[in-house]
C-alpha cells in the first residue's frame, strides 16, 4: 500500500513558553524549540506499522521552508521511505484551504492509496485532512484511533467520539484519514538514526513544479485571514486565595465544608 | 441575512449546542434570520424542542440518517443549502468529520472552533479563536458574502436565556436524495465501564499534568478518600496510563455534572472543560497563574499541588476527627 | 609400604587386568572434557572483542585476592565459610587427585618429593581437608535441601528449581571424599590387621581415621574388595564430575580464576559501544548494542559460564527487592541456558533470534538503576552494568524506548536538559543569591565569559528543579565561605549525559559530552567541583582530558583536615542523623569516609549507621532518566530506604546526591514518616552550620 503522511513542523508546546510578540502579529518565535506535530508523528508510526504488515511504502510530505526538512528527515529515520518538501514563498500566508490546495497538487503528482494527517496541529483547526479529502473527492474519517487493513480496497477504522466511545466504520480505498493521538506507541528516534539520514536527498517542489495557480493560494487565495494575536484580557475569573500554604489549606477546608464537599 | 445552524441530535433529543448556535448566530448578526437544519430519523420531537430558538426549522427525516454520518451529511448539505450560505456548527466530532469538507464543496470560507464572535463589519465577520493549545488567541475574519462554514466551541455561548422566536418546521425530506458514500458505519463500541461512574458523582477531585509523576497519584486518591468523594482526571493522565479511561473528564472522556469540582494541576484546556456541565462550584490549584482554568474557576490558588494536596488531606482528616 | 592387598593397578577380574580400565577411563574423560571445552569456546570466538589484557600486575593481584583469597565470600558468612572450606579443600586435594589417577596405572605412585616426610605431612593435610569438605557438603546439603534459603528460590517464570542439581553435585563431592577415605582406609586397615608398619600418620578424628578403624573389623577379602571398588568409584566420579562441570553452574570451578583475572578494572565506567571503535568511528557502525547473543563480548559470555547461581546479586538488587521484573541472577542464568541451547554439544549451532522478546523482556532491562550492588556482591566478579547498557543500546537502536523516556530524551536533544526548560534559564538558580545576599556568580562560558580557578558543575537537576536548586545555593555559599574563586558554565552547560549514556542513547551522550568538554576547556578552569555524584562519575569516567573533578564532600573533607573550616554546634541536638551512601559516590567512586568525617566534625551531631551502608547501601531509586521511567513495581526503593533509616532510629537522613534527595523526600511522604523523619543534603547541613 502506498501511504502519504502530511506532516507539519510546529513549536513544541510542552517545551516552550508561548507568548504573543510585541507587535501582536504572531507568537514570539525567538528561542522556540520546534518538532514534528505530535498528531502527525502518531500518523507516521501508524503508516509504518501498516506497511510492515502489508508491504508498500510510506512517504512523508511537509509544506514549509528548509527548516521543515529536519522533521521530514526525522520521520525517515523513524522508518518512512520517502520525503518530499513543498516549499515556495507564495505558499506563505495561505489559509487552511490554501494549504490543502498545495497538498492536493502534490498528491496528484503521485499515486497514493492512503493519505494520513494528524487530527489537528498548533492552530487547532483540525481542517487539513478533511479539506484535502473533499478536494480529492475521497472518503474521509477524522479522529481515527484504529486502522485495520481488511483487503486491497477496504479498511476497518475506529473513530474516537464522546464519552470514550468508538465508532467503527468500513472505508474504501483510496481514502484520507486524520489520526488521533494514542492510536499507537511511536517508536523512539535517536540521534544515531537521524545522523544516518542526514545526507539523504529530499526533493523539493514549488508552485510551478506543482502547477498551482498562485492566486488560489497564499494571501491572495485566502478566504480566512488572521488579523492579530493577543492574550485575552482576563475577565473576572477566580477569586484567588492569598497566604502561605497553611492559611490557604485552612481556607480551602472551610470552603469545601461550607459547600458540602466533605462527606 | 440568513444564517443556518446544523443541529446535533441523538436518541430523539437535541444537543445543548442547539440553543448555543442560535445565540451565536444572533451575536454575529443581531437581525439574522436563523434557520435550523435537523437531520435524522424520527426527529419531530427535536424540531419541536428547538423551534422556540429558530426562525425556521428545516427537517430532513430519513431512515438512512438515523445514525449521524459526517460523510453523508457533508455531501447532502451542499445540495440543500443555497449558494453562499453561512452555516454554524458545534465543534465536536461530527463537525470535525464533515465541516471542513463542506466548506470546500460549497466553496466557502472555513473558521473552526471559535470561542467568541465579535460581529460583522460590512460583510466581514470577525471571530476569536485559540491557538497553541489555548495559550494565545487570534482574531480571524472572512467575507461572509462568499459563504462561510463556522464551527463554534461548545459551551461558549451557553446561556440560561432562551430566545422565544417560535419558528415553523419545513419538511425538506423529499427534496434531496441520500448520497452514496464510500464509508459505512458499522457500530459503536462503548468505553469500558470502570469501577466508578464519575458522570453521576456529586463531588470530584480531579487531577491533571501538574501531578508530574505516577507516584504522586496516590496523594490525590488519599485526598478523595479523606473527603469521602470520587476522583477523576484529565486526558494526559489517561494517556500515560496512570488512571483508567473511565475516570477521564473531557470531550473524549466522560461528561460530568458535579456540584463541586476540584481541578488540581489542570490547565483548563477546553477539551477538559468541555466535559464539565452544569457550572459546578470550581476550585482550581495550579502553579501557572495564567492557566485558563482560572478563568472558569470560582476559587483559585496559585501554588504547587504537590505541597498543598498532602496538607489539605491532613487538615480534612483532622477536621473529621 | 609393602603391599598387603593388591592395588588396583595390579588387580585382575576374571583374568582381565583392571589397569586397562584405569587407562581408558582417564583417556575418555580427558578427551570428552577437551571436546566439551572446545564446544564451549565456540561462542567466545564469535563474540565481540573485549580488551582485558591491560594492567597485568593488578589483574594478577586481583586474581589472588578474589579467586584464591575468596575475598568476597564472607559477606554471606555461613555460605561463605562453607564455600571457603570446600574451595580450600579442593585446592589441597588436587594433588591427591592427580596421584590417585596415576596410581591406577602405576601402583604406589607418589608425586616427586612426596615419598619423603613431605608426603607424610601432606597426607595429614589431605585427611583433614577431606574431612572438612565432607562435613561442609553435608551441612551445605542440609541447608539447601531442608532450610532452603530464600535467595536460591526460582520464581515460576524462570523455570524449575535448581536445588536438585546443587544437592547432586554436593553428593558427588561427598562421594569423592568418602571413596578416597575407603580406598586409603582399606589399605591401612589391611596393614594394621597384619600388624605391619603403615608409615602413615592417621590424624585422629579425621574421616580416614574413622573409616580405617571401622575397616579393621573387616576380613581381608572385604578390604581387598573395598580397596579396588572405592578406587574405581573415585575414578568414575572424578571423571564424571570433571565432565559435568561445563554443563551447568559448576562450570565456575573451571572458569572462575579466568573470570577474575579478566575482571573489569575501572568501576563506574561504561564500556565503549565496541572495543576498538573510537568515538569518531561510531557513525560507521552498522548496529549498536546487544541484539543477538554474539553481540555480547567474549568476557560477558565467560561471565554467563562463571555464574555459580548463588543468588547474592539478586538478593542485594534493589529493583528485585521492590518487585520489578529484574533479578540479575536470572539474566545470567537465562543467557547461559540460551547459549547452551544455541550451541549444543552434539549438534550444529541453532539460530535463536534476538534476546529481547525471547528470553529477556524490555521492562526487565529498563528496570535497572545501575546502582552496582550486584557487581559489588558477586564473588566471581561478574559484570552486569555494561551488559544492561549494551542491551539498552540495542533497544534504542531499534526504537524500542518506553514512551515515558522518549519525552526527556527528546528534550535533552533539543534543550540539553530532560525537563525541556529553556537553555538561557539554566544559570538562573544563582539569581536569588544575587538578589537576597548580594552574591554574584561568575558565568564562565558564552560571549561575556568570566574566568575562575574552579568550575562548579551544576548539571540539570540542580539547575532547574526548585527543591534541588537549594542544594546548589548551599554549595555556592560554602565555596564562597571557603574563599574559592569559582563560577558556573551557565546557559552553555548541558546535561552531563550520565544517564543518557547508561540508558543506551550513546550518540546523544557523545553530543552532550562534546559540547560540555568544549565549554569546560574554553573556560580555562583548573579544577571542577560538583554536588552531583552522577555528574562526578560522568566527568571522571565518561569524559576525557578534563581538569581534576571532585565531589563537594571530598572538598569539605580536605578543608576540615586543613583546619580551614569550623562548625557551629547544632541547635537541636536531639536529632539522630544517619548518612545514606549514594550509589555513585560510594560504590562507584569509593567515597565513603569523607562525608562521614564531615558530619562527625559538626559538634553535637549524633550519628548512627543503617544496616545496609557503605558498599551495601540500598539504592534510593535512581537518578537522571530513571526519575522519568515508570516501572512495574510493588513498592518504591525510596520508601524502603526511609524505613531502613527509621529502623536504625534516625530522625534525619543526610544525603549527598540530588536524586537521593528527591527519592528520599518522596519516600518520607509515602512511608508515612512526614513529621518524624526529614532529609537534608550534606551541603545544606554544612551551609547551615559552617562558621562564615
Amino acid at each position: 500500500m502506498e501511504i502519504l503522511v502530511c506532516v507539519k513542523r510546529v513549536p513544541d508546546t510542552s517545551e516552550n513558553e508561548i507568548e504573543v510578540n510585541s507587535e501582536g502579529s504572531d507568537i514570539e518565535r525567538d528561542d522556540l524549540v520546534y518538532s514534528i506535530n505530535e498528531w502527525d508523528n502518531y500518523a507516521v508510526e501508524e503508516a509504518i506499522q501498516i506497511v510492515d504488515k502489508v508491504g508498500g511504502s510510506v512517504t512523508v510530505m511537509a509544506i514549509g521552508d528548509d527548516e521543515s526538512e529536519e522533521i521530514i528527515r526525522r520521520e525517515m529515520a523513524m522508518g518512512a521511505n520517502n520525503g518530499i518538501l513543498l516549499s515556495d514563498d507564495v505558499f506563505e500566508k495561505s489559509d487552511g484551504r490554501g494549504l490543502a490546495t498545495v497538498l492536493k497538487a502534490a498528491v496528484d503528482k503521485g499515486n497514493y492509496d492512503l493519505i494520513l494527517t494528524g487530527a489537528q496541529s498548533d492552530t487547532g483547526a483540525a481542517q487539513t485532512g478533511a479539506m484535502l479529502a473533499a478536494m480529492l473527492d475521497r472518503p474521509f474519517a477524522s479522529l481515527v484511533n484504529l486502522v485495520e487493513v481488511k483487503d486491497d480496497s477496504t479498511l476497518k477504522i475506529g473513530r474516537e467520539i464522546d464519552g470514550g466511545n468508538q465508532e467503527i466504520h468500513e472505508i474504501k480505498l483510496p481514502c484520507v484519514l486524520s489520526i488521533q493521538t494514542g492510536i499507537n506507541e511511536p517508536r523512539y528516534v535517536g540521534i544515531r538514526g537521524i545522523r544516518k539520514v542526514a545526507s539523504v536527498e529530499i526533493p523539493t517542489m514549488g508552485a510551478s513544479d506543482l502547477g498551482i495557480d498562485p492566486s488560489s493560494i497564499g494571501d491572495a487565495g485566502a478566504k480566512t485571514k488572521s488579523v492579530d494575536y493577543f492574550v485575552p484580557v482576563l475577565g473576572e475569573g477566580a477569586e484567588m486565595l492569598e497566604g502561605d500554604t497553611d492559611e490557604i489549606v485552612e481556607k480551602l477546608v472551610e470552603i469545601l465544608k461550607s459547600k458540602g464537599g466533605i462527606k | 441575512m440568513q444564517i443556518f445552524a446544523y443541529i446535533i441530535n441523538k436518541d430523539g433529543k437535541a444537543d445543548d449546542t442547539a440553543f448555543e448556535l442560535a445565540l451565536a448566530a444572533k451575536k454575529l448578526a443581531s437581525d439574522a434570520q436563523v434557520t435550523a437544519i435537523v437531520a435524522g430519523s424520527g426527529i419531530d420531537n427535536v424540531c419541536q424542542e428547538i423551534s422556540a430558538a429558530y426562525n425556521e426549522i428545516w427537517k430532513i427525516d430519513n431512515a438512512a440518517l438515523a445514525y449521524p454520518d459526517g460523510e453523508i451529511m457533508g455531501r447532502l448539505l451542499p445540495k440543500l443549502l443555497p449558494e453562499n450560505a453561512v452555516i454554524l456548527l458545534a465543534h465536536e466530532y461530527l463537525a470535525m468529520d464533515m465541516a471542513p469538507g463542506l466548506a470546500i464543496r460549497t466553496n466557502s470560507a472555513y473558521i473552526a472552533d471559535v470561542t467568541d464572535i465579535e460581529g460583522m463589519d460590512g460583510t466581514t465577520g470577525k471571530f476569536v479563536r485559540q491557538e497553541f493549545s489555548g495559550m494565545v488567541s487570534t482574531h480571524n475574519t472572512c467575507d461572509l458574502s462568499g459563504g462561510a462554514v463556522i464551527t463554534v466551541r461548545p459551551g461558549v455561548f451557553a446561556s440560561e436565556e432562551k430566545p422565544a422566536v417560535g419558528g415553523s418546521v419545513v419538511d425538506k425530506s423529499g427534496e434531496i436524495e441520500i448520497p452514496a458514500t464510500n464509508r459505512k458505519y458499522l457500530e459503536t463500541v462503548e468505553a469500558e465501564v470502570g469501577d466508578v461512574d464519575i458522570s453521576t458523582s456529586e463531588v470530584l477531585v480531579s487531577v491533571g499534568r501538574g501531578i508530574e509523576e505516577e507516584d504522586n497519584i496516590d496523594m490525590v486518591k488519599d485526598l478523595a478518600e479523606a473527603m469521602g468523594v470520587d476522583y477523576s482526571c484529565s486526558r494526559p493522565i489517561v494517556d500515560a496510563k496512570w488512571m483508567e479511561k473511565s475516570r477521564q473528564v473531557g470531550t473524549s472522556g466522560k461528561t460530568v455534572k458535579p456540584k463541586i469540582y476540584m481541578a488540581l494541576g489542570i490547565s483548563g484546556a477546553f477539551q477538559h472543560l468541555g466535559g464539565i456541565k452544569g457550572s459546578p462550584f470550581m476550585i482550581a490549584i495550579n502553579k501557572n497563574p495564567k492557566a485558563p482554568i482560572f478563568q472558569v474557576a470560582d476559587i483559585g490558588v496559585e501554588g504547587d499541588i504537590l505541597e498543598i494536596i498532602p496538607e489539605l488531606t491532613e487538615k480534612v482528616q483532622e477536621m473529621k476527627g | 609400604m609393602e603391599p598387603v592387598i593388591i592395588p588396583p593397578a595390579s588387580y585382575t577380574i576374571l583374568g582381565i587386568p583392571l589397569i586397562l580400565l584405569y587407562i581408558v577411563i582417564p583417556i575418555i574423560g580427558v578427551a570428552l572434557f577437551t571436546f566439551i571445552i572446545a564446544q564451549r569456546m565456540q561462542p567466545l570466538v564469535k563474540a565481540a572483542p573485549d580488551n582485558r589484557l591491560d594492567q597485568l600486575g593488578l589483574r594478577l593481584f586481583n586474581m589472588i585476592k578474589y579467586a584464591v583469597g575468596q575475598y568476597k565470600q564472607p559477606r554471606y558468612m555461613l555460605a561463605g565459610v562453607l564455600h571457603i572450606v570446600i574451595f580450600a579443600g579442593f585446592c589441597i586435594l588436587s594433588l591427591r587427585s592427580i596421584t590417585l589417577v596415576i596410581a591406577g596405572i602405576k601402583s604406589g605412585y607418589t608425586l616427586p618429593l612426596f615419598d619423603t616426610w613431605i608426603g607424610t605431612i601432606y597426607n595429614i593435610l589431605k585427611d583433614i581437608a577431606a574431612t572438612a569438605v565432607l562435613i561442609a557438603v553435608v551441612v551445605a546439603a542440609i541447608r539447601r535441601g531442608v532450610y532452603k534459603p530464600e535467595r536460591y528460590k526460582v520464581p515460576e517464570k524462570y523455570g524449575k528449581d535448581h536445588t536438585a542439581e546443587a544437592i547432586f553435585v554436593l553428593g558427588m563431592i561427598g562421594g569423592l571424599m568418602v571413596a578416597d577415605m575407603f580406598f586409603e582406609g582399606s589399605d591401612l586397615a589391611a596393614h594394621m590387621n597384619k600388624g605391619l608398619e603403615t608409615h602413615y600418620i592417621l590424624f585422629p578424628l579425621t574421616g580416614t581415621w574413622f573409616v580405617t578403624y571401622f575397616l579393621t573389623l573387616c576380613s581381608e577379602s572385604t578390604l581387598q574388595f573395598c580397596h579396588v571398588f572405592f578406587y574405581t568409584v573415585h575414578e568414575v566420579i572424578f571423571f564424571s564430575f570433571l565432565n559435568f562441570l561445563p554443563l551447568g553452574k559448576h562450570f565456575h570451578v573451571i572458569t572462575s580464576m579466568f573470570n577474575v583475572f579478566f575482571m573489569k578494572l575501572n568501576k563506574g565506567s561504561v564500556k565503549p559501544v565496541k572495543w576498538g571503535v573510537s568515538d569518531e568511528q561510531l557513525d560507521d557502525l552498522e548496529s549498536f548494542g546487544v541484539k543477538n547473543f554474539e553481540d555480547f563480548t567474549w568476557k560477558h559470555i565467560l561471565d554467563f559460564y562463571s555464574c555459580a547461581d548463588c543468588g547474592r546479586c539478586a538478593d542485594q538488587c534493589p529493583a528485585n527487592h521492590v518487585g520489578r521484573p529484574l533479578a540479575p541472577r536470572f539474566i545470567t542464568i537465562k543467557c547461559r541456558d540460551f547459549c547452551f541451547d544455541k550451541y549444543p554439544l552434539k549438534e550444529e549451532s541453532v539460530d535463536k533470534g534476538p534476546l529481547i522478546g525471547s528470553i529477556l523482556e524490555e521492562d526487565e532491562i529498563w528496570s535497572c538503576t545501575t546502582c552496582g550492588a550486584c557487581e559489588e556482591e558477586c564473588p566471581l566478579l561478574i559484570e552486569y552494568i555494561d551488559k544492561i547498557v549494551d542491551l539498552r543500546r540495542g533497544m534504542v537502536d531499534e526504537g524500542m524506548v518506553p514512551q515515558s523516556l522518549q519525552k526527556p530524551l527528546n528534550a535533552l536533544g533539543k534543550r540539553g536538559n530532560p525537563y525541556g526548560k529553556m537553555e538561557k534559564k539554566r544559570g538562573d538558580w544563582t539569581t536569588p543569591l544575587l538578589k537576597n545576599e548580594g552574591y554574584e556568580c561568575k558565568i564562565l562560558s558564552g560571549k561575556k565569559a568570566d574566568t575562575a580557578e574552579v568550575l562548579f558543575f551544576a548539571d540539570s537537576i540542580t539547575s532547574y528543579d526548585d527543591r534541588i536548586q537549594e542544594i546548589g545555593q548551599s554549595s555556592f555559599r560554602i565555596l564562597k565561605a571557603c574563599g574559592i574563586d569559582f563560577g558556573i558554565l551557565g546557559p552553555e552547560e548541558k546535561d552531563s549525559g550520565h544517564e543518557v549514556r547508561r540508558f543506551g542513547e550513546e550518540m546523544l551522550f557523545q553530543d552532550l559530552k562534546q559540547k560540555n568538554t568544549k565549554a569546560i576547556l574554553n573556560s580555562g578552569v583548573k579544577r571542577i567541583i560538583t554536588a552531583d555524584p552522577h555528574a562526578l562519575n560522568a566527568l571522571k569516567k565518561d569524559y576525557d582530558n578534563l581538569p581534576p573533578v571532585e565531589h563537594v564532600s571530598e572538598f569539605l573533607y580536605r578543608m576540615i583536615q586543613e583546619g580551614k573550616i569550623q562548625f557551629n554546634p547544632l541547635e537541636n541536638q536531639g536529632d539522630i542523623y544517619v548518612y545514606h551512601d549514594p550509589c555513585y559516590l560510594g560504590r562507584h567512586n569509593l567515597i565513603y569516609d569523607a562525608p562521614r568525617t564531615v558530619l562527625d566534625a559538626i559538634p553535637g551531631l549524633k550519628r548512627v549507621e543503617m544496616e545496609r551502608s557503605r558498599d551495601r547501601s540500598f539504592c534510593c531509586g535512581g537518578g537522571g532518566l530513571m526519575l522519568f521511567y515508570e516501572p512495574i513495581e510493588e513498592t518504591r526503593m525510596g520508601k524502603e530506604r526511609v524505613q531502613m533509616a527509621a529502623e536504625a532510629g534516625a530522625t534525619v537522613i543526610v544525603t549527598a546526591c540530588p536524586f537521593c534527595m528527591v527519592n528520599i523526600e518522596d519516600g518520607i511522604k509515602t512511608s508515612g514518616n512526614e513529621g518524624k523523619i526529614r532529609a537534608i543534603d550534606l551541603a545544606e547541613l554544612v551551609d547551615q552550620q559552617i562558621i562564615k
